[in-house]
């Protein structure tokens, strides 16, 4: 980070999520989808309603609608143009990763390779609250695997 | 600034509390605190935490029990603080019960009236039965929305409300018109957390009482904040919270006017509360005792009846005409940044000391950070009232609220970052 002159957010709000946050990647309901989650952050209110399709083993098509901050518009939009194409498992190591890198109050280098553009996401780690903002979307795509796994 | 120097603060009044605030010094961002959620909880002065501290170190002992000199002192210190806090509110000590939060007092009121209507024998003045009404608005905290649905589905009463226009404020004369013969309580906050709206109260109670109904009073962000008069306001009952006017948290008041105390049956029973118990039957204490079940936090109460000493020390005319300038400050610096819409009352309009915001294509939670960034603890959210909040078309909004130690620089250093958010966020591009 550059020192000056000196963002006070330290790089929470990185061009990249406010860009995302803009364009809505994946915004819309998909038809047809194998599984639907809805979720909601009581303490601020941010929602989403996530739909899947999956194509054998394989994410074929995320689609989501919500309202909410900027950090989980844009978690929402990161994630759905990862997504499409990774198979279940690749699917679920990013979600662990994305996880991980989120709870590490800054502490654990970020897996760059494993995240890509999400890495952007680094910087919420230092600001508590707004960790389940930005995997709110992360976690609706999870829930939704488990109950596909569960059929 | 000299402008409410003779009705409210001057600035140097102001520096001289903010110094018997600890708090104020504190820099939880890194940067000075600007400290603009007295709404949500207030802080608390030198002068609270001492007498907490006193009675804790001298005078602790359970109160209405026991015969030793220690209990007698802090009896004494407990019932001299009732005293005080009735004085501050225009009541008889009698009609003042504690309680944990305002919510746990209208929770009290409501489960009370439940009781009330299961008894064998119904109090008509408390009778609630199926096609009866009981009235709320649209702008309510949850505080004083849930207890009255699930009295409404308890007794198969109908809950109505006044609607709000799209600036969230409703108007007495809904209000009035939706008070009808079948209307048995209304509930109504005398200052909305939201919008700063001041209820019409005692048209409302005049209203009320003439259709048989009793009014309840959310009065969280009132007492705090202006002289209150609850006996001049002729409500049946009121409910306000020690945190949000500079008293310690865990202690609320109930306020039940003297009739309204007598024919309420306790909705918490034990201890403290009785004259004679058998194995099979029981006898409650008069009001107030009847109403507090238990041992109650008396260090709080001692803290609360000093954050009162406090108050009135400073004067609550003084405090109110300080805040309103401030809440107008509030508006019309709010109303005039573009893309910023201001909620409630328009500028010019009575309000209190507060404004909620919208931000137009920014996030409230966006906004906080950026606020909290450059040292503005402002408050975002739905601020526990989610009707009002869909009415307005939005899931949060922003909420600057004052109290004595807020400054004019602090309400305009509030101003000007909320005026950068939207370039911020590249909001309009
Ligand atoms: C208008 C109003 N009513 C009720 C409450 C509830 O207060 P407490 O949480 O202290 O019970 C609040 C505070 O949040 C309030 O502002």
């Amino acid at each position: 980070m550059s020192d000056a002159p000196r963002d006070p957010l330290a790089g929470l709000y990185q061009e990249l999520i406010l860009e995302h946050a803009r364009r809505r990647e994946g915004e819309g309901a998909i038809e047809p989808f194998d599984a639907e989650r809805f979720l909601r952050n009581p303490t601020c209110g941010d929602e989403i309603r996530l739909r899947v399709r999956l194509d054998g083993d394989a994410v074929d098509a995320l689609g989501w609608e919500g309202q909410g901050c900027s950090i989980s518009q844009a978690s929402a939009s990161v994630l759905a143009e990862q997504a499409p194409g990774l198979s279940v498992a690749e699917a679920r190591e990013r979600i662990e990763a994305m996880r991980a890198l989120l709870r590490s109050r800054g502490g654990v280098e970020a897996e760059e390779a494993l995240l890509g553009d999400a890495v952007a996401f680094a910087g919420v780690a230092r600001f508590p609250m707004r960790v389940k903002c930005a995997m709110l979307a992360w976690v609706a795509l999870e829930e939704a695997l488990t109950e596909l796994d569960a059929r | 600034m000299t402008t409410t120097a003779t009705t409210g603060l001057t600035e140097e009044r102001v520096l001289q509390l903010r110094a018997d605030f600890p708090i104020l010094a504190e820099q939880p961002a890194g940067v000075p605190l600007v400290y603009l959620d007295s709404g949500a909880t207030s802080q608390q002065p030198r002068q609270v935490l001492e007498a907490e501290w006193a009675f804790r170190t001298r005078r602790n002992a359970a109160v209405h029990r026991g015969a030793h000199t220690l209990a007698a002192l802090a009896t004494d210190d407990y019932e001299v603080a009732r005293d005080r806090i009735a004085r501050f509110v225009g009541a008889r000590p009698t009609e003042i019960s504690w309680a944990m939060n305002a919510t746990d007092a209208l929770n009290t009121v409501a489960l009370s009236l439940a009781a009330a209507n299961r008894a064998a024998v119904v109090d008509p003045r408390l009778r609630i039965r199926e096609g009866d009404e009981i009235l709320v608005t649209e702008a309510e905290h949850h505080a004083n929305l849930l207890p009255w649905q699930r009295l409404a589905d308890e007794t198969g009463a109908t809950l109505r409300w006044v609607e709000v226009d799209d600036d969230g404020v409703w108007t007495a004369d809904a209000a009035l018109a939706a008070i009808t013969e079948r209307t048995r309580v209304v509930a109504v906050a005398h200052v909305s957390n939201v919008t700063g709206l001041i209820a019409p109260v005692e048209q409302l109670v005049a209203a009320a009482h003439e259709a048989g109904a009793l009014v309840v009073l959310d009065a969280c962000q009132s007492v705090p904040h202006r002289p209150v008069d609850l006996h001049g306001l002729g409500v049946d009952a009121a409910a306000f919270s020690g945190h949000k006017m500079l008293g310690p948290g865990g202690i609320g008041v109930l306020y039940l006017a003297e009739a309204l105390g007598a024919a309420l049956p306790p909705a918490r029973v034990g201890g403290s509360m009785i004259t004679t118990v058998t194995m099979t039957e029981h006898e409650f204490l008069p009001a107030p005792q009847r109403f507090e079940a238990g041992t109650q936090p008396v260090s709080a109460i001692v803290g609360l009846a000093a954050a009162v000493d406090y108050l009135e020390g400073v004067g609550m005319s003084a405090i109110e005409a300080h805040e309103v300038a401030l809440g107008e400050r509030l508006a019309l610096g709010t109303a005039s940044i573009d893309g910023v819409r201001l909620v409630g009352p328009r500028p010019g309009e009575e309000r209190a000391g507060l404004a909620s915001v919208i931000v137009d294509g920014v996030h409230a939670h966006d906004v906080g950070q950026l606020l909290d960034a450059v040292g503005i603890a402002a408050r975002v959210g739905h601020h526990c009232a989610q009707p009002l909040h869909r009415r307005l078309g939005v899931a949060a909004t922003t909420r600057a609220s004052t109290y004595l130690t807020t400054t004019e620089a602090e309400v305009d250093r509030f101003l000007d970052a909320l005026s950068g958010v939207r370039a911020y966020f590249g909001a309009g591009r």
